[in-house]
């Protein structure tokens, strides 16, 4: 039973990261076709802005609930200044932005070593964050459910935002259909821009959960950026369905393949498992259905 | 770039009726065609010249050592010109294959060094000292040399063909290319006890019988290396004029109107793709006997990326600028992270932005620019007169 549940439970854990990871990178794509690799280093920021918190506020506990809004805002005023410095002069070249945005990375990454050092920092979890459940017989750590219950909040969140506001609204038109969007008089500009803040700060609240499972560090960026890309390939860009499978598809599965192998084949078969269900649906799990030809 | 453009609707904007250069004459226009095509034919061998007369005589044994290394990257770099510059792939994962050649030409000496019937010290320090299977063909040098070319195009047209024919393109490509350069990276870091882990294989002696520690060997490793970038830079050129060069660019840049006119655009990408795969092993291969090792770190997602950075910097889509920009970036790695350890990250990372930014096509697209602005000059000029 143990062999079975305990991957179950810790790829869910995983599946939840990837998902706050990957529901950014799925919104951007989706509606701009930028792909953007930075978006590693945006979990990283709040991953730091978790831990910058705890040393403000001492108490652990209040200090996790300020760090999540601390958390998305920070990352989501990076992206918001990627978006304005850098991505606006480049919609017409959307592969040229996945390049631009690696050098974004990279010149993030080295920041953060610079600003804090190139060993990372633990944060400590509250008290209430320390125990575990059990779950036949396997001591759950409440960490990982804390993690799910993020995600799903998020998730729930940006799902209400979409459907029923009229932000959401504006952003399903122009997934859909953006010169049309445009005729209607939504302003697709300021429509960019809000998605790249709300994509970022998504990101953001996934590096809580991470700052609270490994601490900070200044390359767990490139640890999930990869995983999380594999999410959106699979899952198919501009839906939040795809994605939120495929994310959970991605965690179990690799906690399943670590558990039977290791860590490192577990990279490689998951890799192969993405490029086999490619041939069954290129296009991902669901696509926006559209009649342009590219 | 907007400057260039305001520039040049000027020039126009003055003489509307100035004759335009290759309609002049048609004496004039066949000999600007001869020039278009054999012109970079000539900048072959102009940086043949360079690299193989001027160079080893005037640089230092260290620096051409340097430069050889830089070509390794080079030969990768024009691979990668034409699957990205001319083929539209964004192969990201580049170093796999570098490492495919430089893992296969590592084992090779591993076991030369080792001598007949001997294993490799790392396996008796790691492991219990015996060999996998899989390496024992690797003590012939026949066999290697044809493994350095088989293998990647093995793995590039099976990876190729499986994404390719289902119309995996764009920015789902780039990223397949990235993660199985993570993926193979991580696997070699794994298996420590086959390739030597996160070390890698090095500590070689000799290269196809010849000391590696001998000065005019090394300096022959130099010319052949250079020899081979020049060899590969003239199969490009001639790839590029070919009706394959032409719908390659073609399906680059309209992959449905090439489908509709009944050719399939997967397999000329699939060409493409092999072709640079093995261009990449080509120069891993080199590498070896060159750097005297080949580690994780000289073939994961970050060694892919950066030569991806030189082909940026020297235009993808042109013939020379990929080589060109492949040493330039490693030159630029080996002085700066020298003085500025640090500093280099920020530096790579600012190639990136700014080169994409404003020079999407890199330094050698200024090269026709310039040439543009001068004749234009000259023709408002003659006209004016």
């Amino acid at each position: 039973m143990d062999a079975l549940t305990t991957p179950f439970l810790t790829g869910t854990a995983i599946g939840a990261i990837l998902l706050l990871a990957a529901l950014g990178l799925t919104l951007t794509f989706g509606q701009m076709g930028v792909i953007n690799m930075a978006n590693g280093e945006f979990l990283m920021a709040g991953a730091y802005a978790t831990y910058v918190t705890q040393q403000v506020i001492s108490s652990t506990g209040f200090s996790i609930v300020v760090a999540i809004p601390v958390a998305f805002a920070v990352a989501g005023l990076l992206g918001l200044l990627l978006e304005i410095s850098i991505i606006q002069w480049m919609y017409r070249r959307p592969l040229d932005t996945l390049l631009v945005t690696v050098g974004v990375s990279m010149v993030l990454q080295q920041l953060a070593r610079d600003v804090f050092g190139p060993r990372g920092d633990p944060v400590r979890p509250p008290s209430w964050m320390r125990g575990s459940i059990d779950v036949f017989g396997y001591a759950w750590p409440h960490r990982q459910l804390f993690t799910i219950v993020l995600a799903l909040a998020a998730l729930g969140a940006l799902g209400a935002l979409l459907k029923r506001s009229s932000f959401g609204r504006q952003i399903r038109a122009t997934v859909q259909n953006r010169d049309l969007a445009e005729t209607m008089g939504v302003s697709t500009r300021n429509v960019d821009r809000l998605t790249f803040f709300l994509g970022s700060g998504l990101a953001g609240i996934g590096g809580v959960a991470i700052a609270l499972i490994s601490g900070t560090n200044p390359t767990l960026g490139t640890t999930y950026i990869i995983p999380a890309f594999l999410v959106v390939v699979a899952g198919g860009v501009g839906q939040l369905k795809g994605t939120v499978i495929a994310a959970w598809a991605v965690g179990v599965l690799t906690a399943y393949v670590t558990d039977w192998t290791s860590g490192s084949m577990a990279q490689v078969i998951t890799f192969a498992i993405v490029v086999v269900f490619l041939q069954v649906r290129p296009q991902g799990l669901f696509t926006v259905r559209t009649r342009g030809l590219a | 770039m907007t400057s260039m453009a305001t520039e040049t609707s000027e020039a126009t904007g003055v003489e509307p009726t100035a004759p335009r250069p290759t309609a002049a004459s048609p004496k004039r226009s066949s000999r600007a065609e001869l020039l278009r095509t054999y012109g970079s034919l000539l900048g072959i061998g102009v940086l043949a010249l360079l690299l193989l007369v001027w160079a080893p005589g005037a640089l230092s044994p260290f620096r051409l050592g340097n430069l050889a290394k830089y070509c390794c990257w080079a030969l990768a770099a024009v691979g990668i010109g034409l699957a990205w510059g001319r083929g539209g792939m964004l192969v990201m994962g580049q170093g796999v294959f570098f490492g495919l050649g430089g893992y296969a030409m590592a084992m090779h000496m591993k076991l030369e060094a080792a001598g007949p019937g001997n294993v490799p010290d790392f396996m008796q320090l790691y492991g219990n000292g015996t060999m996998p299977a899989w390496w024992e063909p690797f003590r012939s040098g026949a066999f290697t040399l044809v493994a350095i070319v088989a293998l990647p195009a093995l793995v590039s047209f099976v990876l190729g063909y499986a994404i390719l024919k289902r119309r995996v393109k764009g920015a789902y490509f780039a990223i397949l290319t990235q993660a199985l350069a993570v993926a193979f990276s991580t696997l070699l870091i794994a298996t420590i006890k086959q390739t030597g882990g996160f070390n890698g294989l090095n500590n070689f002696s000799k290269f196809f019988g010849q000391n590696l520690y001998d000065p005019a060997v090394k300096k022959n490793l130099y010319l052949i290396v250079a020899g081979l970038l020049v060899l590969c830079l003239v199969i490009v050129w001639q790839l590029y004029r070919s009706r394959f060069g032409e719908l390659l660019v073609a399906t680059r840049d309209a992959e449905e109107r090439i489908r509709f006119l009944g050719y399939d655009p997967a397999n000329i990408k699939l060409v493409a793709f092999v072709v640079a795969a093995v261009m990449a092993s080509i120069g891993g291969a080199m590498f070896v006997p060159i750097a005297g090792i080949i580690s994780p770190s000289n073939v994961d997602a970050t060694a892919s990326i950066m030569l991806i950075a030189g082909v940026a910097l020297g235009g993808r889509a042109s013939l020379l600028g990929p080589a060109i920009g492949a040493i330039a970036v490693g030159y630029g790695q080996t002085t700066l992270s020298e003085q500025f350890p640090t500093q280099w990250t920020y530096f790579q990372g600012a190639l990136f932005i700014v080169v994409l930014l404003f020079l999407p096509f890199g330094i050698t697209s200024l090269l026709p620019k310039l040439k543009e602005l001068v004749l234009r000059r000259r023709i408002t000029a003659e006209s004016v007169a």
